[in-house]
């Protein structure tokens, strides 16, 4: 290589090497490769060199504008990273810093158990059927075989409102849905019914407003062996043991016959379901008075069922082990967001209740 | 209903444990509901002979004692001031457990004199709280025996729940019948022989009402000696809580209990004109024998003499003819009442008695006779003196009859498979008697004492049943009812459990949608709430009347007639009434900021009700280091109803908002959410101040409501296809300049009708009031998306169609472009 192109090789290479930015870079490039870079102006002047030497010296300014410009290229690269680097370094945020608040809001323990209650009951083959809080007193009382003087009105703590006439009541069972139901459509029928209900009851375990789940099942072959299986099938479901013990006592209810109390076996000291051996009286049950069912104009020759009550807030305290029964109506944010239910995660059997 | 051990075995002869009979009272439908075993507590004391008390060397109170427990002697130190040589007393062992104290003994020494076990006191044993010394026991207690066995309290006393059909069971005697039913052993036999009348009854019976009182009997004893009924009696009474009177009215008690048979008795010499009236009050005041005074109406039957109202029949006697220890004639009451009529008395006056409990549920109407002739018996035996005739007035009434059982609807009702034999057995136990009996089905009688059985009561039909349907369900009802009853008989005596549940048949192995479309939607509401940050409430449909009425009409027929409490007296007009009180009571526990939501009913008027998804926002904006916090404003109100209503399907773009809200909302800053002209979906807003002041809530408040059945029905259609445009849409932005009453929305709505096939989207980015502006005038910043769909825009279809959105927003709203 002849001298003038050592030096513009060397030159060049120096310049790259001092040039610490972008800007800098690409001066030393458009001095050697620009429209008048030392490099470029020794390819215009190949023309004038004699024919003799032109082949190599071509030859010569290709090799060195190839080198140069991989020289170029390289340092640029170089650059560029340098620069991201500082960027990404000036960058740097502390990310230990806690990040936008994004609230969540809870679905109530109530609302919970009534979903589970739909899930499980919905697998085997129930609705829900629903009614007003406010109940003549036929539906409430009369229907479900509970006239004027029976003494189980005395025992329900009765509210009533003070309208003029015949007063309505509160409800102080979901029961009268069993008689909205029979009434509104033909059997078969197959139902539960979640919802409020009232009684003028207030201590440690009693709320003047409570909620219970009514099942009703009408159909020609439904015996109380039916009514066994089911609310076992429910009650080991529900509170995820497949071994539940489960016991059926014989008792009254107006409104059914034969009528039965449900316990389930728990540990009475310790709280556990399951074992124990002690029982816990937790529903009551029974076949569908034919009474009943002739009041709705239902021949009881032909059909017949069962029916059940339960306390909502009774199997959830029981499920989630909730030792008190007032703060589920006091809206406490603190009890809400500890007992409360992730929205996202609703009650679904194949998620598991 | 309580009884004691030994008492149950006065009627049944059985040889089961404690255990085995209370097991089964649960069982067979007569719940347990606890067993007061006193004896366990106190086995391990034993009568014991103090035979030498001296001053103990070391100590001055104490005294150094020998005991002879029956075992052997043993040094016993005692600080009791009574502790004398001599004297019989309780001793407790080394290792028994004293109830009073806690402490299980140990053998000790004390100062230096041994003391292996210990002489108590009552409250020592837990019985009472004597403690002036150590129980003295007379002389002749003997000397190693339980104490508990020997004072009579080693009895356990049973209490059972008896369901409100069987007035059979709250006597012991029908316990037992029970019990034996179920195999636990055998029926005493009940028949007492009569006692022959020495005399004509100075008092007789007249019936002016037979409704009420279809039947008495009764009977006068002259020279009886009434004071202290006898020990046993006493015993029996008391275990089970009641007071000892008088030998008289304990012996009326112990029938009551016995065979659910209650007794009056009169003081036959207090009993004016000879005559003991049944009929109706007439407004007349008399003391009954609980020390209080009562008024009989004209639907109370009452006995009354020439001198007024004696007794309230079947719940209270009258203290002006009751016996005392001066009473030498007694004339017992012995009555049948109609269980409707002494219910509605018994609540009118509101008397609970024991006499009322079993007449309201039904007495068995056959047991009269033999009941007075043992109440007869037992007076001449506790008090002597010799009984008249038994006069009597009204007739046995007709209880007969019978009921049938098919056995093969023990499986097919009952689900059960019994054998007929056993069955039919089971019945016979009870008390049923055989009248027909087939290769199908049994037809048996009814015993007297059990009225719940067969009982045909009136049903209480829909009034609206069609004639044919109403008449077929009561003849199918006539039929089932009684064979239902004896279902329940046989299954109860062999046990529920004995039963083999069945899971229910499925009518296909994938359910149908357990929810209606409308309960799916609250359910929806309820998610998509909690998710947007709400904690889920749920509060009492009923609140305190002021506090309602500020959210709504509070009308008197939605008032609680007979509320829990003065603070829970109207059913709410929304669920915000009540949700607004948990606000404050969380800001008052020191949590101000937050979101609560319930869905509820609101009740009208009418009644009626409607679900409300109600919600409220109370506060800040959480402090966060990147976003200063801010107070919650109706904005945030009106977010929530849009997450809900877009959640359920509703057509966004076709709702309208108005500034017409309900008034518990501050005017000027809050809406109403409407879907066409007549339906009000939603209200949101700001809640007034003067609502804030009056529930003593801090504000910020933001809230709203959302009428969920108010929301269509989703419609299951199938989608149409995307709209999926192959040109790039072109965006605009366009500052309008309005008068600052202009609704915004009103701006948005021009300009997306401006040029529909063109405009695909407008959107509000910037509003702005302020000293850059005149006063009364803001500045709308809106974003218009055009989206062509055959071709690219050219500059001039773009500025045509800028041109027609100016246009149409200055057309409608008087907007001018902000320069």
């Amino acid at each position: 290589m002849s001298d003038d192109l050592q030096t513009i090789q060397a030159d060049t290479e120096t310049a790259l090497a001092a040039a610490s930015d972008l800007r800098a870079w690409d001066a030393v490039r458009v001095a050697v490769l620009g429209k008048n870079g030392t490099l470029t102006q020794k390819l215009k002047e190949l023309a004038a060199v004699p024919p003799e030497q032109k082949r190599e010296r071509g030859a010569a300014l290709n090799r060195l504008k190839d080198s140069l410009a991989a020289v170029i290229e390289a340092r640029r690269t170089a650059l560029e990273e340098a620069a991201l680097d500082a960027r990404l370094s000036a960058e740097r945020m502390d990310v230990t810093l806690p990040p936008p608040p994004r609230s969540t809001g809870l679905i109530h323990p109530i609302s919970r158990t009534a979903e589970e209650m739909a899930a499980i009951f919905g697998a085997m083959g129930f609705a829900i059927a629903e009614g007003p809080d406010v109940e003549d007193d036929w539906r409430n009382f009369g229907a479900l075989n509970i006239p004027a003087h029976h003494s189980a009105r005395e025992d329900m703590d009765t509210f009533y409102l003070a309208a003029e006439g015949r007063r309505p009541v509160l409800r102080t069972h979901t029961s009268p849905v069993q008689i909205r139901t029979m009434l509104g459509q033909e059997p078969p029928i197959r139902v539960i019914v979640p919802g409020r209900t009232y009684r003028a009851d207030h201590d440690a375990t009693h709320s003047p407003m409570f909620h219970q789940v009514e099942g009703l099942v009408i159909d020609r072959d439904i015996t109380l062996g039916h009514l066994k299986g089911c609310l076992i099938d429910f009650l080991r479901a529900f509170f995820g043991i497949t071994t539940l013990p489960v016991r059926f006592r014989a008792s009254y209810f107006p409104f059914t016959e034969p009528s039965m109390e449900v316990d389930i076996g728990w540990n009475r000291r310790t709280g556990e379901l399951g074992s124990g051996g002690d029982w816990l009286e937790i529903l009551g049950s029974g076949m569908v008075h034919a009474k009943v069912l002739a009041n709705c104009g239902i021949d009881p020759r032909v059909w017949q069922g069962f029916a059940f009550g339960m306390g909502i807030e009774r199997v959830t305290m029981l499920k989630h082990g909730i030792p008190d029964l007032r703060p589920f109506y006091d809206s406490d944010l603190r009890w809400l967001r500890h007992y409360g239910f992730n929205p996202l995660a609703p009650a679904t059997l194949h998620e598991g209740v | 209903m309580k009884f004691t051990l030994s008492w149950l075995k006065t009627h049944l002869r059985t040889e089961a444990s404690l255990t085995e009979i209370t097991d089964t009272l649960t069982r067979i439908g007569l719940e347990l509901e606890g067993v007061e075993d006193r004896a366990a507590a106190l086995a391990p004391f034993r009568i014991a002979h103090v035979v030498e008390a001296v001053q103990h060397p070391n100590a001055d109170r104490l005294r150094a004692c020998k005991v002879d427990t029956g075992a052997g002697i043993v040094s016993v130190v005692c600080g009791a001031p009574n502790a004398r040589a001599g004297m019989k007393a309780v001793f407790a062992p080394p290792g028994a457990f004293i109830p009073g104290t806690g402490i299980t003994l140990a053998v000790g020494n004390i100062r230096g004199v041994e003391s292996a076990g210990m002489l108590l006191s009552a409250r020592e044993m837990g019985l009472g709280n004597d403690h002036d010394g150590i129980m003295d026991l007379p002389a002749d207690a003997p000397v190693g025996t339980q104490y508990a066995a020997w004072a009579g309290i080693d009895d356990p006393v049973i209490d059972i729940a008896v369901t409100p059909n069987r007035g059979d069971a709250l006597s012991v005697r029908g316990v037992a019948r029970d019990l034996a039913a179920a195999g636990l052993g055998v029926l005493e036999p009940f028949a007492p022989a009569p006692v022959p009348a020495s005399f004509a009854s100075p008092v007789r019976w007249a019936v002016e009402w037979p409704e009420a009182c279809p039947w008495v009997l009764g009977r006068t004893i002259r020279g009886v000696k009434n004071g202290p009924s006898p020990r046993w009696l006493q015993d029996r009474l008391i275990a089970i809580g009641l007071r000892p009177i008088n030998a008289l009215v304990d012996m009326t008690n112990f029938f009551t209990i016995d065979l659910g048979r209650p007794l009056h008795v009169f003081d036959a010499d207090k009993v004016q004109g000879g005559v003991l009236t049944f009929r109706r009050g007439a407004g007349e005041s008399f003391r009954a024998l609980n020390g209080r005074d009562y008024t009989a109406s004209t639907e109370d039957c009452v006995i009354a003499d020439a001198a007024g109202v004696q007794s309230l029949a079947g719940i209270m006697g009258g203290e002006a003819t009751g016996s005392d220890d001066a009473t030498t004639s007694v004339f017992i009451e012995c009555a049948l009442f109609d269980p409707v009529r002494v219910a509605l008395s018994g609540r009118a006056h509101q008397i609970h008695s024991d006499a009322r409990a079993r007449f309201e549920r039904g007495i068995d109407p056959a047991l009269l006779p033999a009941a007075l002739e043992a109440a007869t018996r037992m007076v001449i035996e506790l008090c002597g003196g010799e009984a008249s005739e038994v006069v009597g007035a009204g007739a046995e009434p007709a209880w007969q009859r019978t009921a049938a059982m098919r056995y093969a609807r023990l499986a097919s009702f009952g689900g059960l498979d019994v054998p007929p034999d056993e069955a039919v057995s089971s019945l016979e136990r009870l008390g049923f008697a055989v009248v027909e009996r087939g290769n199908a089905g049994v037809r048996v009688a009814v015993p007297s004492w059990r009225n719940d059985i067969a009982g045909g009561t009136a049903l209480d039909p829909w009034p609206e049943l069609p004639e044919e349907k109403s008449a077929t369900a009561a003849e199918g009802r006539a039929e089932i009812e009684p064979e239902s009853d004896l279902i329940e008989e046989v299954l109860r005596l062999r046990g529920l459990d004995s039963v083999p549940p069945v899971s229910l048949p499925v009518n296909g192995a994938v359910p149908l949608a357990t929810l209606t479309p409308r309960q799916t939607r609250a359910a929806l509401a309820r998610r998509t709430l909690a998710e947007a940050g709400l904690a889920e409430c749920v509060t009492f449909s009923f609140t305190d009347r002021a506090k309602a009425a500020l959210f709504g009409p509070v009308p008197d027929s939605l008032r609680v007639a007979n509320p829990i409490a003065a603070d829970l007296d109207q059913m709410r007009p929304t669920p915000l009434a009540t949700l607004a009180q948990a606000a404050q009571r969380n800001a008052a526990r020191g949590w101000p900021d937050g979101g609560l939501f319930e869905i509820g009913p609101g009740f009208l008027e009418g009644p009626s009700q409607r679900v409300v998804a109600a919600g409220l926002r109370t506060g800040q904006t959480p402090r966060h280091w990147a976003s200063p916090a801010r107070a919650m404003d109706a904005m945030d109100a009106k977010a929530d109803i849009w997450s809900v209503l877009a959640a359920l399907g509703v057509p966004m773009e076709a709702l309208t908002v108005t500034a017409d809200a309900p008034g518990f909302y501050h005017p000027g800053r809050s809406g109403t959410v409407r879907q066409g002209p007549k339906t009000v979906l939603a209200t949101f807003g700001a809640l007034h101040p003067r609502v804030l002041a009056a529930l003593d809530l801090t504000g910020p408040a933001v809230a709203f409501e959302i009428f969920l059945d108010e929301v269509a029905d989703p419609k299951r259609r199938r989608r149409a296809a995307p709209d999926l445009p192959a040109f790039q849409p072109v965006r605009r932005d366009f500052a309008f300049l309005v008068d600052a009453a202009t609704p915004a929305e009103s701006v948005l709505r021009a300009a997306r009708g401006a040029e529909r096939a063109l405009i695909a989207g407008v959107a509000l980015f910037d509003a702005y009031a302020g000293d850059k502006l005149e006063p009364g005038r803001k500045s709308l910043g809106v974003e218009v998306v055009f989206q062509p769909r055959e071709r690219t825009l050219t500059d001039a279809e773009i500025e045509a169609a800028c041109a027609k959105v100016v246009a149409a927003v200055a057309k409608a709203t008087g907007a001018q472009l902000r320069n």
